[in-house]
């Protein structure tokens, strides 16, 4: 799955190391301020203990 | 000329009870129900008898099997609600199956109700029992494990269903570009990582099919009109995720309702059919950046956009020739825009979509913490986007942030909760519900039926999805005070 899957069971795809560190700085340059205001306080509300909430939450097949 | 497209949404919502592994999913689901439905609605009994899930829309029907049982044999809970919704547990979830809607703003509306409606179930359950419940409106645990959320149309009977198989499904394929709710990992035995457009591509196994649980289809071929079965059909269509935007929805309902006016016209003389639909599905919720090419049954290979483009120019045609009905040019505009935005990447009223609103919020934690996808904070995101408690579910927090736009007001949903559509059936049983339900002792979606108490019970039936309007009815209503007098209204 792309752009954004890798497969993690593979290797990272080696990727051209100035493209990709080229890559990181447009990244976090686009990152406003009012993103990491947002991931703020979605932190704040999100459930405790992200691993155990995921692993326990299963449901009954349905239609 | 094709008949209007009625349209209800089916949702089988997600639950669990914090820290407890152990809970009863079928009972905290009637706890919710019973607790949000006053006593005077829950006494009123689902009218079973014109439900047969079994009736094939192909012209046959499939032999109860031995042992199976029927939700009234199990006395699982099932209400009627004011505004003409059907509130109930189906297959260990809580299900809300939104009134009759005649168009797909006001389907918006009363499916967005519904969430409401779930969203106060919780609060008045814990008045009841101290649990702390969660409700998803969702379609995946994550674990292979899928629930539906399922759109009806209003078909005539009239149209052959093998035109629908093959006009619909290259349409359904792709539709997930803009219907897709996104989720991060797969479940179809890959294994493999990353982001994908569709919580319920991973589970089609088939072209077209009866089921509904196991090996699903593409095409769904239940065929159990809940109407006059000599004229209507009601497509049930499983393919679709559950939305939380409102655009996903409009987008979801209104496009297909366009199709399907097509095919009943006979407009669609392009064949479009793909190559290999069920391995589609998954193509197209695979990738992201929306540039992966189907194979067309005549050797053409076209991006599920591209597929897309073709069904908006034929809509366009279709619009303006036959069908310049109100409504339409928003859908139309709509449509055109976010396939221009899909293609275009950036910004655009793609970021209004659901899956592309939660990739976006997902990249943004992994750019920030360095989070690999099948991290598990990144999974939780997953699931508390569709949170239905609004001061935590994550789609809130976007609506809140001005990230995403909703189509329908504040107001105008909160009316929905308790309200009727005007415009359908559902406002005579709605306003039926409201008025008289001390005299109702069970409905369904094509009957009432009465115990006066001084005659035999009173089954009205309401075969005509279009009919029972506020303007068809307000003043028979008014002019009843009570329930003998509706009924001798009605039979004068």
């Amino acid at each position: 799955m792309s752009p954004s899957g890798e497969q993690s069971k593979k290797p990272k795809p080696k990727k051209d190391e100035e493209q990709a560190k080229a890559e990181e700085t447009t990244k976090a340059e686009s990152r406003t301020e009012d993103v990491d205001e947002l991931l703020d306080e979605i932190d704040s509300v999100l459930e405790a203990n992200a691993e155990e909430f995921v692993r326990s939450y299963i449901q009954k097949g349905g239609q | 000329m094709a008949i209007p497209k009625i349209c209800g949404i089916e949702t089988e919502y997600g639950i669990s009870v914090r820290n407890s592994n152990e809970f009863n999913p079928i009972l905290t689901s009637s706890l919710l129900i019973n607790a949000y439905a006053q006593p005077a609605f829950r006494r009123v009994k689902w009218d079973y008898e014109e439900e047969n899930p079994l009736r094939d829309a192909r012209g046959f029907e499939r032999p109860i099997p031995d042992g199976a049982t029927t939700d009234d044999d199990t006395g699982l809970v099932n209400v009627i609600l004011p505004n003409g919704s059907r509130y109930y547990v189906d297959h260990a979830h809580p299900e809300y199956s939104s009134p009759e809607c005649s168009n797909p703003l006001d389907v918006v509306t009363w499916d967005k109700a519904g969430e409401y409606i779930l969203e106060r179930s919780i609060a008045a359950a814990r008045d009841i029992a101290p649990a702390a419940v969660s409700i998803y409106k969702n379609n995946s645990d994550g674990k292979g494990n899928s629930y539906g959320c399922h759109e009806n149309y209003l078909m005539d009977r009239n149209t052959p269903f093998p035109n629908i198989v093959k006009q619909l499904t290259p349409f359904f394929v792709t539709r997930q570009v803009f219907t897709g709710a996104g989720k991060v990992g797969t479940e179809d035995g890959s294994g493999a990582t990353g982001f994908q457009i569709s919580q319920r591509a991973d589970f089609f196994e088939v072209e077209v099919g009866l089921e509904t649980t196991f090996k699903r289809p593409i095409i769904n071929t239940r065929d159990e009109p809940h109407a006059d079965p000599e004229r209507f059909r009601r497509l049930h269509v499983i393919v679709g995720d559950a939305n939380m935007s409102e655009l996903s929805t409009y987008l979801k309902v209104g496009t297909t309702a366009l199709v399907l006016k097509m095919i009943e016209d006979e407009f669609i003389t392009d064949d479009l059919t793909l190559a290999e639909p069920v391995r589609g599905m998954r193509i197209v919720s695979h990738d992201p950046t929306c540039t992966a090419t189907l194979e067309l049954s005549d050797g053409r290979a076209l991006t599920a956009i591209e597929l897309q483009w073709e069904y908006l120019r034929l809509a366009r045609k279709y619009v303006q020739d036959v069908d310049p009905g109100e409504g339409n040019e928003d859908v139309l505009e709509r449509w055109e825009a976010i396939l221009e935005s899909l293609e275009s990447g950036g910004s655009g009223p793609r970021e209004q979509l659901d899956w592309v609103a939660k990739m976006s919020l997902m990249e943004a934690y992994r750019d920030r913490d360095s989070l690999e996808w099948d991290h598990p904070k990144l999974k939780l995101i997953d699931l508390q986007y569709h949170d239905v408690d609004r001061t935590k579910g994550l789609y809130w927090k976007l609506v809140r942030s001005g990230k995403i736009d909703r189509l329908v007001s504040e107001e105008r949903v909160e009316w929905a909760v308790d309200h009727p559509p005007e415009d359908t059936r559902a406002y005579f049983r709605g306003e039926c519900l409201r008025r008289f339900s001390p005299r109702i002792v069970a409905a369904s979606w094509d009957a009432l039926i009465f115990d006066t108490g001084d005659e035999p019970l009173r089954k009205v039936p309401t075969l005509d999805p279009l009919r029972g309007t506020k303007e068809g009815v307000q003043s028979l209503l008014d002019a009843s005070p009570d329930a003998s007098t509706l009924l001798r209204n009605l039979s004068s």
